[in-house]
Formats: structure tokens, C-alpha cells, sequence
């Protein structure tokens, strides 16, 4: 997605080792290892207009869950005022995200803490 | 005003039964959230960056004042302006063209159509995303909220939002045949339901 590349490029001008120069390839392996992401996770908050039929309708058209998961999470939504619907990384976060945006769901991201 | 709905006829096709007066209120009110979401200048006219335009960045992209188009133009961050303002200018571009492509969709089908408009299967995700877009603006309009809500269903004849919570009870309708007809889903109906006439 548009937002991963342009993060992407931001962090490779900010690291002045990537470029044209010539740069040290014996760099120690612990330089070269970075942390893994930590998972991020995708949440829909409940609203007073969504349907409950519309929203598990969403959770199974998008993420292609099962109709007894999909109206789990719906009713999760509306019970407890929110539900994590899908995790991994921040761009896939990212990109789910968008989509329930298009639906009309109100979603946000976040770290999973 | 009858009220018909959508329904999945025998053949299986989505059928929307409608008479004039409500196709032309659905139209009405879907081309008031494709005015919305329009966007008010064009940042890709001739002089924008070529790169930009072609990816879709809006380098101006904003959080929107006006509160209904804020609900149908989320941030993506709760706690993280910073982040939410990055996404926004990445990703609104699209997303207002996605709820424009559905407006539009409606639109042209409203106008091509008599008293049965039948929607194609690729056409359904626009008639739920549009008419889920103009109940999300309506309501924002309406100041319904999730603690609020209830004390719509039984409003006085008198008060000047008696007739826009009736049009939002119709939009609610459609909105709900039109799930069931194409999923079989249902909503259990919200408290006071049965109070309406």
C-alpha cells in the first residue's frame, strides 16, 4: 500500500547507509537484525447507526469469516463498545482499515499492547 | 408513502420496489453525500505533481470540519494525530472515490429505472455502501449518537427533526431488506421498534 512504500522510503533517507556510496558490507550481524514488528491490530468501535445485519455482513464479505464468527465480533462491537476483527502487520492493519473506511465502519489501528 | 423495500425475487435477482417519490428521494439525499465527498478543489488539475497524482496522495488532505463528512472520512488513529494525518493524505483520495463510485452507481441505476429497479450483484456493495453513507451523514446531521439514540423513536410530531428521523427510519429500512435480501441476515430490532407506526 501507498502508505507502507512511502514509509518505507522515509526510513531508507533517513538511514544514510542506503544510497549510491560504497558501504561496508562486514557490518556485525547484530546491526543487521532488527526487531520483528510487533503485532498490530485493527478495531471496530460500535456506533448507534450500523446495522447488526450490515456489520456481520462486512465482517464476512471482507475478511471472508464465518457467518456464527462474523456476528461474534458484530455482537462483541455492540456489546463491549469495540472488537479487534483482524491483527498482523501495521500495513496490513493499514489496508483493513481503508477498507472498513469504504464500508462505512468506524475502525482505527493500533499496537497490540 | 408505501414502502416495499428490497427483496430477492424467485429467480434469485435483487429487486428494489419503489415509487416515484421514493426513488426521488433516494436520489436526493444519495447526491447530497456524493456532493459530500466530493472534493471542493481538484489537487490533481494540471499543475499537481505528476507523482502524487498518480499514486493518489493528496498532500492537503485534512480532517474535514463539517462533522457528517468527519464520520464518513474516519481517522485511522485513535490516539495518533500524527499518524491519522499521514494516513488521511495516502489514502482519503481513494476512499472518497469509492463512496463517489457508489453514489454514482445509485444514481445512474435511480435514473435508468420505473418502479423496479433490480441491482446486479456486482451493483450491491454500492447500494450498501451509498445508502449506508447517507444514514451515517443523516444521522450526524440529526445528532444521533450512541447514548442519545433511543429518544428518537418516539419524537414529537412538532419537533423540527420529527420528519428527517422518518426519513432515516426509511433509509434504515432499505438498508436492512437490502442485507436480508442478499444475505438472509437479520438485526434483532432496536428497543421501541415496535412503537413505530
Amino acid at each position: 500500500m501507498v502508505v507502507a512504500l512511502a514509509r518505507a522510503v522515509r526510513a531508507a533517507c533517513d538511514d544514510d547507509t542506503v544510497g549510491v556510496a560504497p558501504v561496508e558490507l562486514d557490518r556485525p550481524e547484530s546491526e543487521s537484525v532488527t526487531a520483528p514488528d510487533r503485532p498490530w491490530i485493527t478495531i471496530v468501535w460500535n456506533d448507534p447507526v450500523n446495522l447488526m445485519s450490515y456489520v456481520t455482513y462486512v465482517f464476512m464479505e471482507y475478511f471472508g469469516y464465518s457467518k456464527d464468527k462474523a456476528q461474534k465480533l458484530m455482537r462483541d462491537v455492540h456489546n463491549e463498545g469495540r472488537a479487534v476483527v483482524s491483527n498482523g502487520t501495521r500495513e496490513g492493519m493499514e489496508i483493513d482499515v481503508a477498507a472498513m473506511h469504504g464500508y462505512g465502519l468506524w475502525a482505527t489501528l493500533a499496537k497490540d499492547d | 408513502m408505501a414502502v416495499h423495500g428490497f427483496r430477492r425475487t424467485a429467480t434469485g435477482r435483487i429487486v428494489l420496489k419503489a415509487d416515484d417519490v421514493e426513488r426521488g428521494l433516494l436520489a436526493t439525499l444519495v447526491g447530497q453525500v456524493l456532493e459530500l465527498v466530493s472534493p471542493e478543489d481538484d489537487p490533481w488539475g494540471s499543475d499537481a505533481d505528476p507523482l502524487a497524482r498518480m499514486v493518489g496522495i493528496d498532500p492537503d488532505a485534512e480532517r474535514p470540519d463539517d462533522p457528517a463528512l468527519a464520520r464518513l472520512l474516519p481517522d485511522a488513529y485513535s490516539d495518533d494525530e500524527e499518524a491519522s494525518s499521514e494516513f488521511r493524505r495516502f489514502t482519503e483520495r481513494s476512499l472518497r472515490e469509492t463512496k463517489m463510485n457508489h453514489a454514482t452507481t445509485v444514481l445512474r441505476a435511480l435514473a435508468e429505472a420505473d418502479h423496479k429497479v433490480t441491482v446486479p450483484t456486482s451493483e450491491v456493495p454500492a447500494w450498501m455502501g451509498a445508502i449506508n453513507d447517507t444514514r451515517l451523514a443523516l444521522a450526524t446531521r440529526l445528532g444521533i449518537t450512541e447514548e442519545n439514540h433511543e429518544r428518537f423513536y418516539d419524537l414529537d410530531e412538532e419537533d423540527p427533526a420529527f420528519v428527517h428521523v422518518h426519513v432515516y427510519d426509511w433509509l434504515t429500512f432499505l438498508q436492512e431488506t437490502l442485507v436480508q435480501a442478499v444475505t438472509g441476515l437479520t438485526s434483532e430490532p432496536p428497543p421501541g421498534w415496535d412503537e413505530q407506526d
